[in-house]
């Protein structure tokens, strides 16, 4: 069977949802694996938000927000590269493909790039293939 | 005559374990004649010689309390997980390894064959040309000889059976011991169960001495030996990583009265799911940069993230093991 990624993207309010949206106004085409979640700020997705969205069957987690300086509460998506950055490198340790995780800034008026970001991060997706840590964390060994 | 209360049943059993929380246990000192008053000691490996059969032949019920310490790594483990949970009414997951997994949940960063590969042939100490490992089980003349097998995960007590309280710690502090042990022979109202007990609710943090500051933001890490630690103020705000947001209070900041970070041994704090989490958030918040180039060369210090964020609590956490 041909493998259907499942991607959650968190997308600030402020921003990257707003680009969605423009996305789907603009009649933009992309590609349907994304689940959205909107969030207030990027600096609201705790890291607990990814490793649970991993734990319950994502192969891929993205997340959206404002460009560095725009942030609707003037910090929240530099925090949030910080935490990025820790989970990225602890991800690494824990044996996940570092390319299953990505930060990227989209503002409101970036539906193309919205849309784009999703076709090429499916795309990465797709060739990494299922991600395991559903089915190694449910079945002990 | 006066009658006499009946005595408590009080069992304390060792599974994957470095044997810290029976000692722990032991160092209620002269106490222990009071524990000994209140209570039959009837099962205790370290310091009794009963046999499992005895506890076997116990009727269903028939143990009070069981102190668990040690988390599941092996099929001795479980099994006398299982006999102690039938053989007892109030089961305590006692210490860090039953809590969380513990140090040996450590070993989720490998597989067992990974594990086995080390000791029995590569590590320093090692002659074994042969690669002789141990074998589950083994024919001699007198019939199968059998050891537990290995397992490939190690749990903490509740995925294994069902745990009515758990004490923190590695080890527990033995105050918190006794008066836990004191509510339960007074006869005290326990807390619900499944809660955590000889504990607070807060995070060390909270009750901390060392000096705070607001908003302190730091450029570099440091591990504690890189320092001239100043004695007085919060470890983050020098640059030393410490678990104290992300960890339960209740041990009385131990580590931090004697000049070390806290390393999480008593677990995430009530509200928290996930100690590693909680500390990456904890972390972001403090560091001082913003350049993706500069704030990746701060985090290069922070070495050991996932080791250090679950030391005590791999086997519990949302990402529970290496990916195989
Ligand atoms: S981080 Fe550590 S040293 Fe600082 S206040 Fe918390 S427990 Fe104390
Ligand atoms: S300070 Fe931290 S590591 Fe030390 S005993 Fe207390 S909880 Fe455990
Ligand atoms: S509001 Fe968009 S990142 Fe903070």
């Amino acid at each position: 069977m041909e493998f259907k990624p499942k991607v959650i993207a968190f997308l600030c309010n402020w921003c990257s949802y707003t680009g969605a949206d423009l996305a789907g106004t603009a009649r933009v085409k992309y590609k349907p694996n994304v689940r959205a979640i909107r969030v207030m700020c990027s600096g609201r997705i705790e890291p607990t938000f990814v490793l649970r969205a991993f734990r319950k069957g994502a192969d891929g987690v993205l997340i959206c927000g404002c460009h560095p300086g725009d942030c609707h509460y003037q910090e929240g998506n530099y925090r949030c590269l910080r935490r990025y950055h820790l989970l990225q490198k602890y991800i690494q340790q824990m044996g996940i493909e570092t390319g299953r995780l990505k930060l990227e800034w989209i503002s409101a008026s970036e539906g193309k790039q919205y849309a784009e970001l999703i076709d090429s991060f499916t795309e990465t997706i797709t060739e990494l293939g299922p991600c395991k840590i559903k089915e190694t964390m449910e079945n002990l060994t | 005559m006066k009658e006499q209360k009946p005595k408590l049943k009080l069992a304390v059993y060792w599974a994957a374990a470095c044997g810290g929380c029976c000692v722990s246990v032991l160092d209620v000192h002269e106490k222990l004649f009071d524990v000994v008053a209140a209570a039959d000691l009837v099962f205790w490996p370290i310091a009794l010689d009963f046999k499992y059969k005895d506890v076997e032949d116990m009727p269903d019920g028939h143990i009070d309390v069981t102190l668990f310490n040690g988390a599941v790594r092996n099929s001795e483990n479980e099994y006398m997980a299982r006999l102690l949970r039938k053989k007892t009414k109030i089961l305590v997951a006692y210490g860090s390894c039953a809590h969380l997994g513990g140090i040996p949940g450590l070993a989720n960063f490998f597989t067992g064959e990974e594990i086995f590969k080390r000791v029995y042939e590569e590590s320093e100490s090692t002659i074994n040309p042969e690669k002789i490992r141990p074998q589950h089980e083994y024919e001699v003349p007198e019939g199968t000889l059998e050891i537990p097998v290995f397992f490939n995960d190690v749990r903490p007590l509740d995925r294994v059976v069902d745990v009515d309280y758990y004490l923190p710690g590695c080890p527990p502090q033995t105050e918190r011991l006794l008066e836990v042990f004191l509510a339960i022979v007074t006869g005290a109202e326990l807390p619900p169960k499944g809660s955590v007990v000889g504990a607070g609710t807060k995070a060390q943090c909270d009750e901390c001495i060392r000096k705070k500051t607001e908003n302190k933001l730091i450029k570099k890490f440091y591990r504690p030996w890189e320092i001239n630690d100043d004695g007085e103020s919060c470890f983050m705000e020098q640059g030393v990583l410490c678990m104290g947001p992300a960890t339960r209070s209740g041990c009385g900041y131990r580590c931090i009265k004697g000049n070390a970070p806290c390393r999480g041994c008593y677990g995430p704090t009530a509200d928290v799911i996930d100690p590693g989490t909680k500390m990456m958030s904890a972390i972001a918040s403090i560091i001082d940069a913003k350049d993706p180039d500069e704030l990746e060369k701060i985090i290069s210090d922070v070495v050991d993230p996932a080791g250090t964020f679950y030391r005590f609590s791999l086997p519990s956490a949302i990402i529970r093991r290496k990916l195989l």
